[in-house]
């Protein structure tokens, strides 16, 4: 039972609570409200979706960091810097005109921060979860993508440590484009299997 | 557990709702909510496994019904009553009636980007696997009334073995601050048609994380 008397009525009932306890963890001594101030500043500004697109890019450029990427993510990954929490085993997948790749996580929210960020809400919603590992082709309709009848489709359920990134298909018409012109043609939802990276004309 | 986020699967939860790619939030307490889980594991009362336990063992109608962030809340509630360091009448009135145990744990702004940039590996030294990369096996029918990583969807189903990640920290018994008790990890490929019968997608393999003592030789 919550007791609404002792809140503060400007505000709402999800500000009062979260307020309330921060307010007697500092208390306590047990936080430090910079700390989550840094906390913070670091997934909405430092680390984010930008860092997996230079990763695609780099593959897209360098056969021979492709080629490091499929062996060992995990390093050829770290080489770039990108390297942290919920990022501690990396596995690269690889999309093609045969192979679509999709991840999710039905049991949580598991998502490679270092190289995405933190996971967008419909990530985390039950109807992403129950639905992705079942039915993909509907929700990639839903992302306006419809792939191919005959695609294969592998959706990776991330039920441990492991973290994916997909590395999707390079659009055509990109042959001798710079790295930092190919990145930005990688989206967030194409390194989750939710979109495609976009065509040159489309950006 | 049988709980209210095994979700894969399941029916009724409605279309997908993209957004742009800059929406993280949606109400600035989120974000505090996100800085304190992760500020306060500092403290060391739990681990990743606990905390993910926490969550889905709020009642099925308060998980369905609560945003992502207030499970959040939720269950990093639960589990500081849990450790001792605040009481429900505390985390509702928002007045602190006695010092924190552990302060002398609280995390420092300053070691924010060292911690954040270690992250935590869940590799450990453990027996050699008993299964190759090819092998045919099935998953054990378990439905533990405590923390387990083997969704239901996939329980009791045959796949094969597509990758070896060596020894993981086993999150059945992690979770449970019962020991780490590393166990070798793998990947398994399950045919869509296997888990949901002969209406499934027939382009679709799905992939699993499983642990040793999830499996049996097919």
């Amino acid at each position: 039972m919550h007791d609404h008397a002792h809140h503060d009525n400007e505000l709402d009932e999800m500000t009062a609570r979260v307020r309330a306890l921060e307010t007697i963890l500092v208390e306590k001594g047990l936080i430090d409200p910079a700390a989550v101030d840094a906390i913070i500043d670091t997934y909405e500004h430092k680390v984010g979706p930008r860092n997996g697109t230079a990763v695609v890019a780099r593959a897209w450029a360098d056969p021979a960091f492709a080629d490091w990427l499929r062996a060992d993510a995990n390093a050829a990954i770290a080489d770039m810097g990108f390297v942290g929490r919920q990022g501690e085993h990396m596995v690269a997948l690889f999309n093609s005109p045969d192979l679509h790749n999709m991840v999710v996580c039905t049991l949580c929210s598991c998502y490679p921060w270092p190289v995405l960020g933190l996971p967008p809400t419909w990530y985390k919603a039950p109807a992403y979860r129950s639905r992705a590992v079942r039915e993909p082709r509907k929700v990639l309709e839903e992302f306006g993508v419809t792939l191919p009848d005959d695609q294969q489709i592998k959706v990776w359920d991330s039920t441990a440590e492991v973290r994916y990134l997909v590395i999707p298909a390079r659009p055509a018409n990109t042959d001798g484009m710079k790295e930092a012109d190919l990145a930005s043609l990688v989206t967030r939802d194409s390194m989750i299997g939710c979109g495609l990276a976009k065509t040159p004309g489309a950006v | 557990m049988n709980g209210p986020h095994d979700l894969g699967g399941r029916h009724g939860f409605g279309p997908v709702v993209p957004e742009p790619e800059g929406t993280l939030f949606h109400a600035d307490w989120e974000k505090r909510v996100l800085g304190m889980t992760l500020a306060a594991a500092a403290l060391g009362y739990w681990n990743i496994d606990a905390s993910r336990h926490a969550r889905e063992s709020l009642p099925p109608a308060i998980y369905y019904n609560a945003s992502y962030y207030e499970i959040w809340l939720r269950a990093l509630i639960n589990i500081l009553i849990d450790a001792g360091e605040v009481t429900e009448a505390e985390a509702s009135t928002g007045v602190s009636t006695a010092p924190g145990k552990r302060a002398d744990r609280k995390m420092p702004a300053s070691a924010v980007p060292g911690v954040l940039a270690k992250g935590g590996p869940a590799d450990r030294p453990g027996a050699a696997p008993q299964f190759a990369v090819g092998d045919q096996v099935r998953t054990r029918n378990i439905q533990p009334a405590g923390h387990t990583r083997l969704p239901a969807y996939a329980r009791g189903r045959a796949g094969i073995i597509v990758a070896i990640h060596g020894a993981h920290v086993f999150p059945d018994s992690n979770a449970h601050f019962a020991g780490e008790a590393p166990e070798p990890l793998y990947t398994v490929a399950f045919a869509a048609t296997e888990l949901y019968g002969a209406d499934a997608d027939p382009t679709l393999t799905v992939h699993i994380e499983a642990w040793e003592p999830y499996l049996d030789r097919a």
